[in-house]
């Protein structure tokens, strides 16, 4: 028999980048560039914190919330990072990853029909998670000669009386874009002109390039109180693997996320929590020195795809550059240079319609790996240039 | 200039076109920063980090902590800079706490190690005390490790 699946689940389209993933597992020697999480282990002196709360045998269930510990040194941290005050034990949810904290907002959000606007190209998961906690997913176009920066008029113009909740995602993945703060600031006078809540995923935030600083929507007068902030320790601190993110919000919204999130999940594990509580009260000269690595390879990998031709501008943020590719599409861009030159990227498709005419290479990787990356695909880039020219 | 010593550190060989991409910076500021660096004596040398265990197995290393008298006019300064002339004395540090330098030094066998120690540091006028420590197995130098498996599981592709 066929067991029937639900309609809003069957209409999902496969992820573009598991589709992706699938044709590069099959194949041998990939030099890959499509990897969204640092190439750095997770920094010595918090895997030694997590090993020694292992050996005190810290092994159970933590409260819904979290480790109250834990709660607050990320209310800590979140003040003395980005100024923003929360109230450790009513504000702050743990959860597994960013994703399921923006599961649980939506889903807490969110009547049948109502409208979620997010920009785009932007992370693979929020369409879907917007589906399926039964909102309309509206994506804003965001273009390559604004840097991907998301304007006021652009989201004004998308705004419908359906529409409840916007979702930020500075730096952007797959883009890199960033936010100036008058831009930022536009931004939030629109969402409370028309009573939206903002689901912020600040993720990248601690890698932000050229001595820039990071601004958070939350920190506008009269934002604060329609806003979820969320970040984690996945990707500054190297801790993709540990499932470790987290929500802050006003306490009546947190109340809600936590009703779905202790059905659902119980607790994030407590040896993520553990190792996080090391990594946000000490992590600190880990993150910047990988911060640093990740600028000095941005520059390389910038100025190498300038140079062959694929026009892209410097991401001031995150670890992903996402040139302009011409003459094919960023499907075919990314599966021919990859079953010719074994060089592995995700075309812009997989981050959403407007991605075309991109790719994303992520600079997550070696130095020793760009560099080979970048040497064939600046000869694939130029086999295929010679190609298209009319002879 | 931080950033170049810190590449130079990591790296010294690492071609100056790949430091000047990594740096954004033109070929031109990069090698004249690095010859600054050099003239002022801020970079003192480049040197090559050997696998004891593959290469000149023989060569041991011995860390000697030694006790000395300082003396009225020249402090430690100038027995330190005695003892740091011989050529099998790699590194000489002064120290704070229970001795007052802290010598690497490197020989071609275990007996000419001890013959340094015997016939030329301990019979040193300044010198009270020596305690020798010889080095065993290595497990991290200058910051590279000696024969740790790494890992890499990560899969080729993910969001």
């Amino acid at each position: 028999m066929s067991i029937p699946i639900a309609d809003h689940v069957r209409e999902i389209p496969r992820s573009g980048i598991r589709d992706f993933f699938e044709i590069v597992q099959t194949m041998d020697d990939v030099v890959s560039l499509g990897i969204g999480e640092p190439d750095f282990a997770t920094p010595w002196h918090i895997r030694e914190a997590a090993i020694y709360a292992l050996e005190r045998g810290r092994t159970g269930y933590t409260s819904n919330l979290g480790l109250p510990r834990l709660r607050r040194s990320i209310a800590d941290y979140v003040s003395g990072k980005f100024g923003l005050k929360y109230e450790p034990l009513s504000e702050v949810l743990v959860s597994v990853g960013v994703s399921e904290a923006i599961d649980l907002a939506l889903r807490a959000l969110l009547n049948p029909g109502d409208e979620v606007l997010y920009h785009e190209p932007c992370y693979v998961s929020y369409a879907p998670t917007i589906t399926l906690a039964r909102g309309v997913a509206r994506a804003i176009e965001t273009r390559a000669d604004e840097g991907f920066q998301l304007t006021a008029e652009a989201l004004e113009m998308a705004i419908t009386p359906r529409s409840r909740v916007l979702m930020l995602n500075f730096p952007t993945n797959p883009t890199g874009a960033t936010m100036d703060p008058a831009g930022l600031e536009q931004i939030a006078a629109v969402c409370i002109r028309h009573n939206l809540v903002v689901l912020t995923d600040e993720i990248y935030s601690e890698l932000i390039f050229d001595g820039g600083a990071h601004t958070s929507i939350a920190t506008f007068p009269g934002m604060k109180e329609r806003t979820v902030f969320l970040h984690g320790v996945s990707k500054a601190f190297a801790m993709t693997g540990w499932r470790i993110g987290f929500a802050c919000a006003p306490a009546e919204l947190i109340e809600a996320m936590m009703k779905i999130h202790q059905y659902a999940i119980l607790c994030a594990p407590i040896m993520g929590q553990d190792a996080a509580i090391e990594a946000l009260e000490r992590g600190g000269p880990s993150v910047e020195k990988m911060r640093k690595e990740y600028e000095l390879r941005r520059n390389f990998i910038a100025r190498a795809l300038n140079d062959m031709g694929l026009e892209c501008h410097k991401p001031k943020g995150a670890f992903y550059v996402f040139p302009k590719i011409t003459g094919l599409t960023s499907r075919e861009f990314s599966l021919r240079l990859l079953h010719e030159e074994k060089v592995a990227v995700v075309p812009g498709t997989a981050f959403g319609p407007s991605g075309e005419g991109h790719v994303r290479c992520s600079f997550a990787t070696g130095l020793d790996q760009i560099k080979i990356a970048m040497e064939r695909m600046a000869g694939f880039v130029a086999r295929s240039t010679s190609r298209a020219r009319p002879s | 200039m931080d950033a170049i010593i810190d590449l130079l550190q990591q790296n010294a060989l690492m071609p100056r076109d790949e430091m000047a991409r990594l740096l954004d910076m033109e070929l031109e500021e990069v090698n004249s920063a690095i010859a600054k660096l050099e003239a002022d004596g801020v970079v003192l040398g480049y040197q090559a980090i050997i696998n004891r265990e593959k290469w000149d197995t023989d060569k041991v290393t011995a860390i000697i902590e030694v006790k000395i008298t300082p003396e009225r006019d020249g402090g430690f300064d100038r027995v330190a800079s005695r003892i740091a002339k011989f050529e099998e004395v790699q590194s000489c540090y002064l120290l704070s706490g229970g001795y007052d330098l802290l010598i690497v030094i490197e020989a071609a066998n275990l007996r000419t190690a001890a013959a340094f120690v015997a016939e030329k540091l301990s019979t040193i006028g300044a010198v009270q005390a020596t305690a020798t420590h010889f080095r065993l197995k290595t497990y991290k130098e200058n910051g590279a490790f000696h024969n740790f498996e790494t890992a890499d599981e990560r899969l080729a592709v993910s969001p």
